[in-house]
């Protein structure tokens, strides 16, 4: 059963032909077996997944009851540990749920546990995070992207039908496109920040990582909506089906192609399976017309100046007084303060501490942050003209395959430009989806289409369509069948 | 642009973290070569644009200034390293 979709699993649970119970331990046992050399999961919360699954009564009206999922850990799980990947929280306990938690516990989901992440989410390949990296399934030497590596391993290995992640600059996205599935990171303030630890909140949103556009959508269902608790939550109007969106018939669209994202450093097998699904969407009547983003491509600068100023500035708050980990018998304040910080965070998280201090620093705010705010103006506004031609965009989600474990662990920037692709759609605040789109070698690729503002629907839509075209999303890694 | 290992020490103190040398030279090199994608933002002319803040130029929404939470001190101190008669402890600031 650990291949189907959660909606052959919901009506696998309603004709009883599996209880909520023998389904919950069935991806427990996938964990615990064959998850052993993923580290997909930092913890698994087994006894009190068990205890849910056998209490639960079937309702139909909660459109998750009885599936299990996992969260990445950078949410808040009321009375379990939330590390966010870092030694900073190892010892954390969360007092509240984040309320994409609440949503999908009253939504009926059964969390299994917390995935392996990089740490604070700051990175591409989750080797930043304090607790290893997790793997990639299709092969076990190869980085499963980041920083939710461990929500895109697990889903992709079947270790459990779905799991949440986030996205600041790629981090839903670039996993979903090395390990093969599914992942969507939402419009800003479509899906509530509350009881997500902050990186860079500007850009920061949760979203759906799944083996479909369909899965992905019923999440995203359950997750999103206004949250008086954080105040970028953006108030619809109404609350929006998006499974029952993804089944509306298919209309033709005019999708935009980005000729500079196809000549710099794309590997040659990505750009084969872009034309592949060029002709698959067009098949399904898409029209393709070139869009220009002449500012994109400063987006990897802008956004190495906005992350980690509001990274520091975020951050400053685990000062080894009200929680997370402390220095031993520190001599004063300030001693308290520095080492707990220094020994609290890894090499990365400082890194971006470090640069955004800078960036904010006396005399360099103009220079730095100011000139990163207006190059995001200038990227947005080449959205908004090129959305005026076309409906969607799409671009491969990365220029390579997933790359090798301490292959680019030394050399931060060559890290960084993975996400030239995924960037521009933080900065400029919209949602986005990777899809997998085939192969290169073994190793599975990901293609990304790009919407205007609140297009969640339409971008699911054109997935989902797809996805009945295709059965890339279907494939498992070979050691996990 | 270029800094050097003096600046990284400021920025480190600023940052309240302390780094050995080891760490001083190579987070001067990674500065650096951060710095270097950075400054490739130079390369266009933004006088007359505005700065972007948020992603929908949205304003800060208001609420009415009720209590709406409740007391959870003793729940939220449970997590601290050390408290003492529902208050944080810190080493000694005032002789």
């Amino acid at each position: 059963m650990y291949s189907r979709s959660i909606t052959s699993l919901i009506k696998g649970l309603d004709e009883k032909e599996f209880s909520p119970l023998e389904l919950t331990e069935q991806f427990l046992k996938r964990i615990k077996s064959l998850g052993n050399g993923l580290n997909a999961f930092i913890s698994l919360d087994e006894e009190g997944a068990i205890a849910k699954a056998k209490d639960l009564k079937r309702n139909t009206n909660q459109p998750l009851s009885g599936i299990p999922i996992a969260h990445k850990d950078i949410f808040c799980t009321l009375g379990s540990k939330t590390s966010c990947g870092s030694k900073m929280l190892d010892n954390f306990i969360s007092p509240y749920d984040a309320t994409i938690v609440a949503k999908l516990k009253s939504a009926g989901a059964i969390c299994l546990g917390k995935t392996n992440m990089d740490e604070f989410a700051m990175g591409s390949s989750n080797e930043t995070s304090y607790y290893g990296p997790a793997k990639n399934p299709w092969n076990l030497d190869y980085v499963p992207g980041g920083s939710s590596g461990g929500s895109a391993a697990a889903t992709a290995a079947r270790l459990v039908p779905a799991c949440t992640g986030s996205d600041t600059g790629g981090s839903i996205r670039q996993p979903a496109a090395y390990c093969g599935i599914t992942g969507l990171k939402p419009t800003y303030g479509l899906v509530s920040r509350w009881g997500m630890i902050a990186f860079a909140s500007s850009l920061d949103q949760a979203g759906p990582m799944a083996n479909s556009a369909e899965d992905a959508a019923i999440l995203l269902t359950a997750m999103s909506g206004y949250d008086d608790k954080d105040s970028t939550s953006y108030a619809t109007a109404a609350s929006i089906d998006y499974q029952a969106e993804c089944l509306t018939p298919n209309k033709p669209l005019t999708v935009g192609i980005v000729d500079d994202f196809l000549t710099q450093d794309l590997d040659a097998q990505i750009l084969k399976r872009f034309e592949e699904t060029k002709q698959i969407l067009s098949k399904l009547g898409a029209n393709f017309e070139s869009v220009q983003l002449p500012s994109a491509g400063l987006s990897t600068s802008a956004y190495y100046v906005i992350a980690p100023a509001e990274c520091s500035s975020n951050l400053s708050r685990y000062d080894g007084v009200r929680y997370g980990h402390r220095c031993e018998s520190p001599e004063n304040l300030t001693d308290l303060y520095e080492r707990s910080r220094s020994e609290g965070f890894g090499k990365e998280v400082k890194r971006r501490i470090m640069i955004g201090t800078y960036a904010l620093s006396a005399g360099y705010y103009d220079a730095y942050y100011n000139k990163a705010q207006k190059i995001r103006r200038l990227i947005k506004n080449d959205f908004d003209q090129a959305f005026k031609k076309v409906d969607l965009i799409l671009t491969p989600t990365t220029p390579t395959p997933a790359f090798k474990l301490g292959e680019k662990v030394t050399d931060p920037v060559s890290m960084y430009l993975n996400d030239i692709y995924t960037i521009p759609a933080n900065l400029a605040g919209l949602p986005a989806i990777s899809f997998p789109a085939g192969f290169s070698g073994n190793l599975p690729v990901g293609m990304q289409l790009i919407g205007p503002a609140f297009s969640e629907s339409q971008l699911l839509k054109t997935v989902y369509y797809f996805q009945q075209e295709t059965d890339w999303h279907q494939q498992i890694p070979e050691a996990f069948k | 642009m270029s800094i050097r290992e003096d600046n990284v020490e400021k920025i480190a103190k600023l940052a309240r973290l302390t780094l050995s040398p080891e760490e001083l030279a190579a987070f001067t090199n990674d500065l650096n070569n951060i710095l270097g994608l950075v400054d490739q933002m130079t390369s266009i002319t933004t006088d007359d644009v505005s700065p972007l803040a948020h992603p929908h130029d949205a304003l800060q929404p208001l609420r009415k200034d009720l209590v709406t939470e409740s007391n959870e001190r003793d729940q939220f101190q449970a997590l601290a390293p050390q408290t003492e008669s529902g208050l944080y402890l810190v080493p000694k600031i005032i002789e």
